[in-house]
């Protein structure tokens, strides 16, 4: 899982670039990086819930 | 008259770059307040050593990988944008020369400065478990590769400065003062170490609720939130004319912006804890006036001041709930909120300089556009490398202190003394008869 939500976050990078190398100003550019933060925030999300430590259930 | 002025100019930012160390010496205060009284010098000592790691491999490494503008490059080109990702310098400050051009020499000066600062802001996370050495190889990494990176990615000329000039987008990325390079680099580097550490012992519950762990000293913290103000303004000033070419004349305003903005973030954390809890909570409201500041760093020298003041409030309120969402939700054990104030309060600062900044730099539209791909790309990039470095480190290195180190005080069991040989203020220090 921790690795998931670190490869998420590289991969909404990895789109962010690309949409800059690869699409023209006007259109879909914008769409295309916000796509690559949103799937960085899922990506977080993943990540932070990993790291949360395992505590016995209250009853 | 030229040459006089451009002078005057240099000396001037010189003497604003020299007021930079206020504001890691209040950070480090800050730190060693909100922890216990037996790990007290440790913190100190913690940060001074790490202002000393970070001097030392930024002008051994780190500076030949930042560059300047002015300083060649290694760049990929690829659809038809060139990448500029790397400086080419020399090691060790070679090649600069003493009686040329100040801004190279300046921009080398402040780099040390910066680096350093970076290097204390994830301190007050790994507080009271995190190993002297482990921390000292730790800030190595950091000042030698991460920090000089993306700071030449977007103060050396690097691919996100240049997002403007090269692909269209707003004026490039803008980060008039450290907002991102320092504050967001140095608040995931925090993440990243608590992560690794988790939390003191006793920190939470065995059903997992937190504990309030009192600071020692509340008068750290707060003399530590005004040294660490004139810190800011010889940063927020400084970087403004290094790489933004501010001219003097705009000094005052951003010294007045970066003091509203850490006022209405002070304001209005304490505003919030006396409305949630009946009185205005001490330690929150310092960190609401270093998020402030740590959100001020990205704009102040491109808003008017009730910008600025809009700015902090806003990264008053962020800390609030952040710190609690952390420690509540997420079980992550920040004694200093060090994340909260410097990575929310910096990625806030980012996002805010984008709709509410007025540039004189020449540019076009979609500045918002810049500033979120400088956020995509300090969680996307910086905070994975952050990890993935910290994460092998610590399996050569141990990050965390033994039990022992814990229950003593790091104090006692990293440096043989504590910081109040007077004051035995636990009993596992008292000799059982």
């Amino acid at each position: 899982m921790k690795l998931a939500g670190l490869l998420l976050l590289v991969s909404g990078w990895v789109i962010v670039l690309s949409a800059i190398a690869l699409l023209p100003p006007a259109g879909s550019r914008s769409a295309f990086i916000f796509a690559g933060l949103g799937i960085e925030v899922l990506g977080l999300v993943l990540a932070i819930r990993a790291h949360i430590p395992e505590f016995e259930e209250r009853r | 008259m030229g040459a006089a002025s451009s002078e005057l100019k240099a000396a001037l930012c010189g003497c604003l770059i020299l007021l930079i160390p206020f504001a890691y010496a209040g950070l480090a205060l800050m730190s060693s307040g909100m922890g216990r009284s037996r790990s007290a010098v440790h913190s100190l000592v913690a940060a001074l050593a790490a202002a000393a790691v970070a001097a030392v491999v930024y002008v051994a490494f780190g500076f030949a990988w930042q560059g300047t503008p002015a300083v060649p490059s290694y760049g990929l080109a690829t659809g038809g944008v060139v990448w500029n990702w790397i400086a080419s310098g020399r090691f060790f400050f070679d090649g600069l020369d003493p009686s040329g051009t100040p801004t190279t020499l300046l921009t080398a000066c402040f780099g040390v400065f910066a680096c350093a600062f970076t290097a204390v802001i994830p301190l007050g996370a790994g507080e009271e478990r995190w190993r002297l050495g482990a921390m000292l190889a730790s800030t190595a990494m950091l000042a030698g590769w991460t920090f000089p990176l993306f700071a030449h990615w977007v103060w050396g000329g690097g691919w996100l400065s240049a997002l403007g000039w090269q692909s269209g987008i707003g004026r490039g990325f803008l980060d008039a003062g450290g907002a991102g390079v320092i504050q967001v680099v140095g608040g995931f580097s925090a993440l990243s170490i608590t992560w690794l550490l988790g939390a003191r012992r006793g920190k939470f519950s065995q059903e997992g609720m937190p504990a309030a762990i009192p600071g020692h000293n509340s008068v750290f913290v707060t003399f530590g939130c005004f040294l660490a103000l004139v810190g800011w303004f010889g940063l927020n000033s400084s970087a403004a004319i290094l790489f933004y070419g501010a001219e003097p004349g705009r000094i005052p305003l951003i010294a007045v912006n970066t003091l509203l903005t850490a006022a209405g973030a002070m304001l209005a954390a304490a505003l919030l804890t006396r409305t949630r809890f009946g009185k205005p909570d001490a330690s929150l409201s310092a960190n609401g006036w270093t998020a402030g500041l740590a959100a001020s760093s990205a704009g102040a020298a491109f808003q008017v001041p009730t910008e600025a003041l809009i700015v902090g409030l806003v990264a008053g309120v962020l800390v609030t709930f952040s710190v609690e969402w952390l420690e509540l939700h997420f079980k992550i054990d920040d004694p200093a909120g060090s994340i909260s104030v410097h990575a929310a309060g910096g990625l806030w600062g980012l996002l805010a300089a984008g709709f509410l900044g007025h540039f004189p730099i020449a540019g076009g539209d979609g500045q918002m556009m810049a500033q979120l791909i400088g956020v995509a790309t300090l969680l996307g990039f910086v905070l994975p490398l952050l990890y993935a470095s910290n994460w092998m480190l610590n399996k050569l290195i141990p990050y965390r202190a033994p039990l022992d180190g814990e229950r003593q005080g790091m104090d006692l069991h990293e440096l043989g003394a504590n910081a109040y040989p007077e004051l035995v203020s636990h009993f596992d220090d008292i000799p059982q008869r």
